[in-house]
């Protein structure tokens, strides 16, 4: 008895000692990302870091915040505003053996470089028939609601996924920004890391909590292909990713008061989908919204209704849905942006439509 | 040179067949675009002849001069330009998309895209510490474009072993370099940057050998990247099939009248080279593309599923 109640003790205190750990190791989503390209340039002399402001400023968005200090200028380049140049850059040091991860500050400025994205960096393997590697990071802030307007609030995550040879990704919250940063680097492919500026832990861009999550202190990967069901339920799949998971997640909140039983996933990977995840759940539930904070039309809403209504296993109880960006640009007027924002709110009432329409 | 020459008239052969009387594109061995380098030897023979196979070099939409001075695999070469299994890329890219690691080499269809990489992979080699430098070919054209002016001010402030290589065959498919161009010598543009500019008149190899000797040694002993304009002349159209109506009365044949290759030959015969000798190059050269084209046109062709492979690695 005293024996059980000793290994109990010990128990009780080791677990005591985890979660002290886990509250002292919350991150933002920003730390996360730094914390995951210090340990990978300590790990491999070969990955550096490029961009504008990341050298002494530590990075717009703080994703490099403290890499200069410690790797110095050579493998921490901060580099004029010539995109073209240095992505065109970064997949000459790729194919000579190095790993570099690139900075370009807002996604909206993927006009000025894109040709050294879709044309240069994500073909390399194919015109070479998988001889001249090409493993680069090119991370990127999308997203709005801070009244940043047209140029700076972009989310374009269908232009990026839409076009073959590239990795998209966009974490939901801090672990997973290490895991996927960390991936990302090893990975012997081109990855378009983006990153939500609502997410990011900022103070000045405002916060979302449950973004800030305990994350391990040692290395470790979270796949680039594949989704996760952050919550379960029976009665309809919500799909959200970035910032429109929390939404999803407010709103399966809300319903649940309802006894209404949503699953909700976190696509976390927007090329290559993982669609059996998806098809998995709404085969399950019958019923799909999709909250995506891009424009509308074509976008990654679309591919996600598309890829339910061609699987011959869902038995769709309802039309699927989607919350998004309408096709305009984006307002700067506070009273504009808010209105057409998706948000929880209307991710309730459009899965409420849909679970009562069936009714 | 003589390699290179006789390649693109062999390839020029293979493209005809099948497109004549009527130019279809899509017809024949070789479909799609081809830009042939015919009259440009000299820029690749005399610049390549500096570099070791670690060198990185870019190269433009018409690139089979400088793939062949850069050492390139001419059967794999060949049998990729005809889309076969064997191809470079296993016919993925084609003739504007040739990529051979071995001898660090790749080009690509847009204008001044491979200054960057150039640029990057110059960078690598200095990080290293090695004496590896990068080359960009590019053509008068691409010194219009964003990309040149970012690359040449990135390398500057990164001090990066990079030599790039104007190609002036003053046309841009068919707008004329002093129609299009702010100023005459391209060149020019390097004291914008603080780097070293050099023009070299006269489509002359010996002395666009002499001008990329300088840059490419300052670039290996750390002196940091050079931009060399070469005046060159096209003596075919801007691709295959070109009509090439924008050309002045007479330009074709006053050019063939300044063919580098039968001039440079008078040059060696005059300077003592013997006879002898320049046949022997001549028969090496005709047997090693003879022999690529026979590989290419023999070679199997891939598999339409193999299209789904290699997108990544």
């Amino acid at each position: 008895m005293h024996l059980r109640k000793c290994l109990l003790n010990r128990i009780v205190a080791k677990e005591d000692e985890k979660l002290k750990n886990k509250a002292e190791r919350r991150l933002t989503i920003a730390k996360a990302m730094s914390e995951a390209i210090a340990q990978a340039m300590d790990a491999d002399q070969r990955v550096l870091v490029m961009g504008e402001d990341i050298g002494k400023l530590g990075g717009v968005f703080g994703t490099t915040q403290g890499l200069l200090e410690k790797y110095g200028p050579e493998r921490v380049r901060d580099t004029p505003i010539s995109e073209t140049a240095f992505i065109g850059a970064a997949v000459g040091m790729a194919a000579s053996g190095m790993r570099p991860i690139v900075e370009l500050m807002f996604v909206d400025f993927f006009g000025v470089c894109m040709d050294a994205i879709y044309n240069l960096a994500a073909k390399q393997s194919y015109f070479s028939g998988g001889r001249v590697k090409c493993p680069l990071v090119i991370m990127t802030s999308v997203g709005g609601g801070y009244g940043d307007a047209g140029q700076h609030s972009q989310c374009l995550y269908a232009t990026f996924a839409h076009l073959p040879g590239m990795k998209v990704v966009i974490p939901s919250n801090a672990y997973d920004a290490k895991g996927l940063m960390t991936a990302a680097i090893r990975d012997e492919n081109p990855t378009i890391f983006m990153f939500h500026k609502a997410l990011q832990g900022m103070g000045w861009l405002g916060t979302e909590p449950r973004a800030i999550t305990s994350v391990p202190q040692e290395l470790y990967e979270v796949p680039l292909n594949k989704a996760a069901v952050v919550r379960t339920g029976r009665d309809i799949t919500l799909v959200g990713f970035g910032v429109t998971l929390h939404h999803a997640l407010d709103a399966a909140e809300a319903l649940a008061v309802d006894g209404i039983e949503a699953e909700v996933i976190d696509l976390r990977a927007l090329a290559p989908i993982d669609r059996e995840t998806v098809r998995r759940s709404v085969a399950k539930t019958g019923r799909l919204v999709v909250v995506d904070d891009d424009y509308k039309s074509c976008g990654i809403s679309a591919e996600i209704i598309a890829m339910v209504c061609e699987d011959p296993q869902a038995k769709l109880r309802s039309a699927p849905t989607r919350v998004t960006h309408p096709d305009i640009p984006v307002p700067f007027s506070p009273v504009m942006e808010r209105a057409i924002l998706p948000t929880a709110s209307k991710v309730e009432v459009s899965a409420r439509n849909a679970v009562r329409g069936f009714e | 040179m003589v390699k290179s020459r006789y390649f693109e008239e062999s390839v020029k052969q293979a493209y005809l067949e099948g497109k004549q009387p009527l130019f279809n594109m899509a017809k024949g061995p070789i479909p799609g675009e081809m830009h042939l380098s015919n009259g440009q030897e000299p820029c690749a023979a005399g610049v390549c002849a500096h570099l070791r196979p670690g060198d990185f070099v870019t190269a433009t939409h018409r690139p089979h001069h400088v793939a062949i001075a850069k050492g390139v695999d001419l059967k794999a070469m060949a049998a990729e330009i005809f889309g076969k299994m064997p191809g470079l890329s296993g016919g993925r890219g084609g003739h504007m998309h040739l990529f051979d690691p071995d001898v660090n080499f790749s080009c690509s269809g847009i204008i001044g895209q491979g200054m960057g990489p150039a640029l990057g992979a110059a960078v690598a080699r200095q990080m290293r510490g090695d004496e590896h430098v990068a080359i960009s070919f590019i053509g008068e054209g691409a010194a219009n474009q964003g990309a040149f002016h970012e690359s040449l001010n990135l390398a500057a402030i990164w001090n990066a072993p990079v030599v790039f290589v104007i190609e002036d065959n003053s046309y841009g498919i068919s707008v004329a370099k002093k129609d299009c161009t702010a100023i005459e010598k391209n060149s020019d543009r390097a004291s914008a940057y603080g780097i070293s500019g050099v023009f070299v008149p006269g489509n002359d190899p010996d002395a666009v050998y002499d001008a990329a000797g300088d840059a490419v040694s300052r670039a290996r002993r750390g002196g940091g990247p050079s931009l060399i304009e070469v005046e060159t002349y096209r003596l075919e159209g801007h691709f295959m099939g070109d009509a090439e109506q924008y050309r002045p009365k007479g330009e074709v044949e006053r050019l063939m009248g300044i063919d580098p290759i039968p001039i440079y030959r008078r040059r060696l015969a005059d300077a003592g080279v013997d006879s002898a000798l320049l046949e022997a190059a001549d028969a090496r050269a005709k047997k090693n593309v003879d022999e690529a084209i026979q590989f290419a046109r023999t070679a199997p062709a891939p598999e339409a599923s193999d299209a789904f492979e290699k997108v990544f690695t």
